[in-house]
């Protein structure tokens, strides 16, 4: 990047504008996270507390899939962690913008950081876009869109009171299928994705009522399909 | 408006998890390079946590929940749009689990 890096407030609004598909796209998906929030008995404090700091969907409801009473932290925290591993690559990807930054403008730009303003940021910053207020523009309507979905889906929960097992539940397994359809990329996948369903099924049975099989299910799956990768089968 | 404190805490090691894959990501991968190897693993990641966690619910859940999984993957697949596919899936499982 030859020319100078900037971070203003059109830069920024522009991002807001570019937000707005983002915000219809995303807002299901906060609807069920509230859902489930309802139904492992979050408050809506909490919900609300979970919604606005960690801000990561699939993480949410990955360590809602086993919530306990009184809550393991070591549990969400590590299942947090591993879910959220994939976004270690994503801000490197943007440095030629973001080591132009500093302080709240560096560190708030990657705390509202997703899937989806990263790869419209990604993508402008290719075509030669120079500001880098474009991704927490994307961002922080993000951000509040998150919160005021998730809520919404908390009432929701609490209007309909559904019990557990109960098939509006499925939902929060649709958007994981959903995704899954989207991450395809064919026979390459069929490896990780077996392996992982496999030793998914197989901890959740030896470790019944923990989310450890989730993990346990991802790090063998990806380390198999690298291992294969690597072997060059 | 009830806040446990094994929530909050729970709800702080996420926060803090998450974050510190956000920004120390940033840190870390900017000055050392991610093996080819590493990075194949984190990119088969995301694959591997949604087979994790749908596969077992399936496998509880029965009869509705594999007709509400290949509707929610015909009607992505088509559509490839979440709202769709997450309002049908749900609302085939919900329909099968009423007569089942």
């Amino acid at each position: 990047m030859s020319q100078k890096v900037t971070f203003t407030w059109a830069g920024f609004r522009r991002g807001m504008r570019l937000s707005l598909p983002l915000l219809i796209g995303t807002a299901p998906f906060g609807v069920v996270c509230g859902i489930v929030a309802q139904g492992v008995g979050l408050s809506y404090l909490e919900t609300f507390l979970m919604s606005a700091f960690v801000y990561a969907g699939s993480a949410e409801l990955v360590a809602m899939a086993t919530w306990t009473h009184p809550a393991s932290p070591l549990a969400a925290g590590f299942a947090a962690m591993v879910v959220n591993l994939r976004l270690a690559l994503m801000g490197p990807v943007l440095a030629p913008w973001l080591d132009r930054l500093r302080g709240w403008r560096l560190w708030g730009s990657l705390f509202v950081m997703v899937d989806q303003n990263w790869a419209l940021s990604v993508r402008a910053m290719n075509e030669g876009e120079r500001d880098a207020a474009l991704l927490a523009g994307m961002g922080l309507p993000m951000l509040a869109g998150w919160i005021v979905t998730s809520m919404l889906g908390r009432v929701l929960g609490a209007g309909l009171r559904p019990a557990p097992g109960h098939p509006i539940f499925f939902a929060a397994l649709a958007v994981f299928i959903c995704m899954l359809v989207t991450l395809w990329r064919g026979r390459r996948d069929v490896l990780p994705w077996a392996v992982a369903g496999g030793v998914a099924l197989a901890v959740s049975r030896l470790l019944p009522h923990t989310s450890w099989y989730i993990v346990a299910g991802a790090i063998a799956g990806s380390l198999a399909g690298a291992v294969r990768d690597r072997m060059g089968a | 408006m009830s806040l446990s404190p094994a929530t909050v805490a729970a709800i702080v090691a996420m926060a803090l998890a998450t974050y510190g894959c956000r920004a120390g990501g940033y840190l870390v991968f900017t000055r050392i390079r991610p093996t080819p190897f590493l990075r194949a693993v984190l990119t088969y990641i995301p694959g591997g946590i949604f087979m994790s966690y749908v596969t077992p619910a399936l496998v509880h859940g029965g009869l509705p929940s594999w007709v509400g999984a290949a509707v929610t993957v015909g009607a992505m697949a088509a559509t490839r749009n979440l709202a769709v596919g997450i309002f049908l899936g749900t609302a085939a499982t919900w329909a099968v689990w009423g007569l089942w």
